[in-house]
């Protein structure tokens, strides 16, 4: 593939760095992401990466636009509220960069349909909002060999971590399984600042760029956690579990399945008095 | 005795890691606990010792993303 003279003006910043140049915007326009969850992370995700040129961007969202979701979900507009997701998303990174090939879906990501999504990938992001999708996501990509840039945010924190399956370790080797239902609280229950979802989103497009780029250090063994209120960062490093239930030496967890959904997000929306 | 816990020293009494968590308040099925760069796994935390000048890591669950 070669650039057109518009698609080198673009690009130039990234050229200009050694580690990117010509060869390396090649790398990106050839890349194919995959986000699940068009929401709070997925929109910096899905922004970042597509300003950056990258050459397909599937998104799976199964919701519609809600007037709480603006204060951090970035990719919705106004107007927007109480449409697809998806197609919002697809609207505004086309007007972003028409380079983009958008794949959209618009379903939920589950046990029996997660291996068929991430197949044509070449790199997973979460950007959703309860554990047994974060779990069946870690699962999917273990499974799949896909390399994963994990996220989590709450209140004023957030949590990034980059996994590739054989080589770092996985969401199951630090945690094993969910919480037990209701003791830890989601988004929509417990507030989040906008912010720390940009802030983590961005970081978790950087990391997929660097794992296409083939550069840097891989936040891969390290997980990164931000605290908005101290502006700052702790890394933790950590290593491949030979007790993990998915990726040990004794593997319990042979096939995809999905945990429980908390109780607590069974309720109907508004059930809180927050919603 | 004295620990680094998330990175800060404290002073804790010696004991287990669950000991420690329960000094801390937190609940053992909140957090994954990791002892000098190893994780510590749920049934192994009330016969785990935490010494003198260990480093210990609380990582909280962080579920949200949307």
């Amino acid at each position: 593939m070669s650039f057109t003279e518009e698609q080198i003006t673009r690009y130039s910043r990234h050229i200009l760095l050694p580690e990117v140049g010509g060869k390396g915007q090649k790398k990106i326009a050839q890349a194919k992401v995959f986000v699940v969850g068009a929401g709070g992370l997925g929109s910096p995700v899905a922004l970042y990466l597509a300003a950056a040129g990258i050459g397909t961007l599937g998104l799976i969202d199964g919701d519609v636009v809600d007037r709480s979701n603006l204060q951090r979900q970035v990719l919705h507009h106004t107007p927007d509220v109480g449409r697809s997701k998806v197609q919002s998303a697809k609207e505004k990174i086309f007007l972003l960069n028409p380079d983009v090939n958008v794949e959209t879906y618009e379903d939920r990501f589950t046990a029996s349909n997660a291996m068929d999504y991430i197949a044509p990938y070449d790199v997973v992001i979460d950007g959703v909002d309860t554990f047994p999708a974060k779990f069946l996501i870690n699962d999917a990509c273990y499974f799949a060999g896909k390399p994963l840039v994990h996220g989590g945010i709450l209140r004023f924190e957030g949590r990034v971590f980059s996994i590739v399956p054989g080589q770092s370790a996985c969401y199951r080797c630090v945690f094993p399984e969910p919480p037990p239902p209701g003791l830890v609280p989601s988004c929509q229950e417990a507030g989040i600042i906008g912010v720390v979802a940009g802030i983590i989103g961005t970081i978790q497009a950087t990391e997929a760029l660097k794992l296409i780029l083939g550069i840097g250090d891989p936040l891969t063994d390290r997980i990164l956690d931000f605290d908005a209120r101290k502006t700052a960062f702790r890394e933790i490093r950590v290593k491949r579990n030979p007790r993990c239930p998915l990726c040990g030496d004794h593997p319990d967890i042979t096939e995809l399945f999905e945990h429980e959904q908390e109780a607590c997000q069974l309720q109907a929306p508004g059930a809180l008095g927050i919603s | 005795m004295q620990i680094t816990i998330n990175g800060k020293p404290e002073e804790v009494q010696a004991g287990t890691v669950m000991d420690v968590l329960k000094q801390k308040d937190i609940d053992p099925h909140m957090v994954a606990v990791e002892l000098n760069t190893q994780i510590v796994e749920r049934d192994q935390l009330a016969t785990t010792n935490v010494q003198d000048g260990d480093k210990v890591e609380f990582l909280f669950y962080m579920g949200g993303g949307a």
